[in-house]
């Protein structure tokens, strides 16, 4: 064997057989082959326009729009700007999202417990929900609600009449508004004391209960703070609020505020949807506590409604709050789909009749889809913190 | 010699036997569980039993026309008239042998996957299905090749363009998304630089802007002249859609492979694609069965979108019949079949997923 003395070392791979090597070589290839793609749509975008003389930038958002919408939530008339419709849109587009959340939040927690009953019929009534509900495609259930369901309620006429002050029909759900007087202030600053008093009286109470052991009765008395102060600003001015009653005049109602069908089909069918999934969620968040969990706390002797909300639920929460959160993303991009019976949110409004009045397709493209990424990134960062809150804490 | 005898056991009493016994455990434990059974049952025959009567009992299954029905029952003769057009569209009727074949061999492909054979056939009839049978399709469906006619993709429709879409959506779907998985678990900054961005622009955005633009903005993107045809437009939009939402469902797989198995993979010489195809995907695939199936399965129920940009798909060719002043209103059966049919395939997939994920478990945690 020859030996002069320096030590066996393996020679350098070839450059191709060298992994360092190979993954500049192809890092660098993806980042041409993107660069080029992008370049290549880039320019074929702007020579396509050029040819089609369509305008670029954003001048078009302060010229009048000239169509009217059917529902909006901030002042809007045809005489308005494009710019206005794209708030017309996404005010009508969170709306729908946030009512849909709050729902679909609930029946699916309600769902998700029955779903756990002892009850035999309210375990396989929930099972049948669920299996139903989450096979069948949201589009075609939007459908079903607004053409075979509100589509053939009766027409204003003939509307349902509930208690002379709200009527349902084909042309949605009327309700009386409530018109505030001067004095109605008074209303308001008891609710917003009444909420300060309860959160303030909450922190208290679990400050002393984690020192001293006493439990402080917060939720009734919360609840009279919260309703009983805003009552006793409405007694003290005497009653500031007068009704606005719907009235039918002509062929259909006049004054009221009026939840039109889209709103009222959309809003069900969204609901019921994601609210099938979310029960699901529930369901294996409950079952991923353990039961030696349920078992220690009776042990240690507290009531089982107090085992199921300071035992349980807690520890249930860390397994359902991710998946809920992408259940929440869910339901806000699938309200896109309203544009396929004619609500009005930022997909229909902005991207339907303004793209089509326009023409400037690639702007109100990127604001939409940016308005969508900023939603999903919202949503995310607002359950993200939640989820530090309630996660883990290793020590 | 007097021995005693031990009486015989007496039966346990009424209470704890049979059926009363689960009526009292399940239905009646408590007063509030017997209020809710009430109340619950109550509701649920008051509703149950007039939907059967009108869906079942006293509708109408065949007949010539609109004639044939009877006031307050559900009228299936209306799905029965139009079940060709249901199911292919504006396909011409001469021409349906043609879908017809590709069903069969779907069915072969599909079929004996859940019948209890040789383990090799199956594999290879699984093979056929995930490449042959899609160029085989094409060229029926879409004739114009070997003396067949051709059939414009503007005339697909119904159940065929559903299943179509759907077929291709998934198996183009499965390895774009484990490709942008493994492009996100890459140690090449670049490559997941790309990746990351690709998934979350996907995920971020709904469906039906990005069918929007692919209608709208596909034109403007490609050099004049070019144009793609609109079926292979909602194609793609819908693909690279749900492969962002399939790579995330397969790196949550990765994710999960313990350490020990790379290093061990890498310390038996094995190059990057062996490593994974041979020791990290098989795994890394099996845990997520649930994930994948809950994604082709939100894939199928997407395809229903594609109504919006003006194809006629099950849904779309239901809708589009529903309007005809000839059938007094029967929106309510149109979409109730629709929704079966989209229940029937949905649900069935989602138990095959549990029984695969029952099959392939090997009891390995871990």
């Amino acid at each position: 064997m020859e030996s002069d003395g320096t030590p066996l070392r393996p020679g350098r791979p070839k450059p191709w057989n060298d992994p360092r090597v190979r993954a500049v070589v192809f890092q660098i290839i993806a980042a041409l082959t993107v660069a080029w793609v992008g370049w290549t749509l880039f320019q074929n975008t702007i020579s396509n326009m050029e040819s089609r003389g369509i305008s670029t930038g954003f001048g078009f958002l302060n010229s009048t729009a000239g169509f009217g919408i059917i529902m909006s939530l901030i002042e809007y008339d045809e005489t308005m700007t494009y710019g206005r419709t794209f708030l017309v849109g996404l005010a009508n587009t969170v709306l729908v999202s946030g009512l849909g959340i709050l729902l679909a939040t609930v029946v699916g927690f309600v769902m998700g417990v029955a779903r756990l009953s002892s009850n035999w019929l309210v375990r396989k009534v929930a099972l049948a929900y669920i299996e139903i509900f989450r096979n069948i495609p949201l589009l075609l259930q939007i459908f079903f609600w607004y053409f075979a369901v509100l589509g053939t309620l009766p027409g204003p006429r003939q509307a349902v009449n509930v208690g002379d002050v709200a009527f349902l029909s084909n042309r949605g759900i009327v309700l009386p508004k409530p018109i505030f007087e001067p004095g109605a202030w008074l209303i308001g600053a008891g609710l917003a004391a009444g909420l300060v008093v309860t959160f303030f009286m909450a922190r208290w109470a679990r400050r002393r209960q984690a020192a001293t052991g006493e439990i402080f009765p917060v939720l009734p008395i919360g609840t009279v703070l919260i309703l009983g102060l805003p009552l006793l600003g409405y007694l003290i001015q005497g009653g500031p609020v007068s009704w606005d009653i719907p009235a039918l005049g002509g062929f259909n109602f006049r004054g009221g505020i009026t939840a039109i069908p889209e709103l009222g089909a959309l809003l069900l069918a969204l609901t019921l949807y994601t609210a099938s999934f979310i029960a699901e969620i529930v369901r294996s968040g409950i079952e991923s506590v353990s039961k030696g969990q349920t078992e220690a706390a009776l042990a240690l002797g507290l009531p089982p409604r107090r085992v199921l909300r300071l035992i349980i639920i807690p520890q249930a929460m860390r397994v359902i709050i991710p998946p809920l959160t992408s259940q929440y993303l869910n339901l806000t991009k699938n309200s896109s789909l309203a544009v396929a019976i004619g609500y009005p949110d930022l997909v229909n409004v902005f991207m339907g009749t303004t793209l089509n009045q326009t023409g400037q397709a690639v702007e109100i493209v990127a604001m939409t889809m940016a308005v969508y990424l900023s939603i999903s990134l919202f949503i995310s960062l607002l359950m993200n913190l939640y989820n530090r809150a309630v996660a883990l804490k290793e020590r | 010699m007097a021995m005693h005898q031990p009486q015989p056991d007496l039966p346990p009493p009424v209470a704890e036997r049979g059926a009363l016994k689960w009526l009292r455990e399940n239905l009646f434990s408590t007063w509030y569980n017997s209020v809710l059974t009430i109340v619950v049952g109550y509701w649920l025959l008051s509703t149950l039993i007039p939907l059967i009567d009108w869906a079942f009992i006293s509708a109408v299954f065949s007949g010539d026309g609109p004639e044939a029905c009877a006031p307050g029952a559900a009228c299936w003769v209306f799905v029965q008239q139009r079940l060709g057009f249901f199911i292919y569209g504006f396909y011409p009727d001469e021409l349906w042998w043609r879908p017809n074949l590709v069903f069969a061999l779907f069915a072969l492909a599909v079929v004996p996957q859940f019948l209890p054979i040789a383990a090799a056939i199956r594999k290879w009839l699984a093979i056929f299905g995930l490449t042959g049978l899609p160029v085989a399709a094409y060229f029926l469906i879409a004739g114009g090749h070997f003396g067949l006619e051709s059939v414009d993709t503007s005339r697909w429709g119904g159940l065929m363009l559903t299943l179509i879409l759907a077929y291709v959506g998934i198996i183009a779907a499965l390895p774009i998304g484990t490709l942008l998985a493994l492009g996100r678990r890459s140690e090449m900054p670049i490559i997941r630089g790309i990746c990351v961005v690709f998934i979350e622009f996907w995920r971020a955005v709904p469906l039906i802007t990005i069918l929007f633009m692919a209608s709208v903005m596909l034109p403007l993107f490609l050099p004049e002249g070019v144009t793609f045809d609109k079926l292979l437009r909602a194609l793609v939009g819908i693909t690279l859609f749900q492969s962002a939402y399939m790579a995330e469902v397969v790196r949550g797989g990765l994710q999960a492979i313990p350490k020990g198995q790379y290093e061990a993979a890498e310390a038996l010489g094995l190059g990057y694609w062996r490593r994974m195809r041979l020791i990290i995907l098989p795994q890394a695939l099996k845990i997520v069965i649930p994930g994948i199936a809950n994604t082709i399965i939100s894939l199928f129920k997407d395809t229903t979108l594609v109504l919006i940009i003006g194809l006629f798909d099950l849904l779309g060719a239901v809708k589009s019949t529903l309007s005809d002043p000839a059938w007094d209103n029967v929106m309510a059966e149109g979409y109730l079949f629709v929704a079966f049919c989209f229940w029937v395939f949905c649900f069935g997939m989602s138990r095959y997923s549990h029984r695969l994920e029952k099959n392939l478990d090997t009891g390995h945690r871990s």
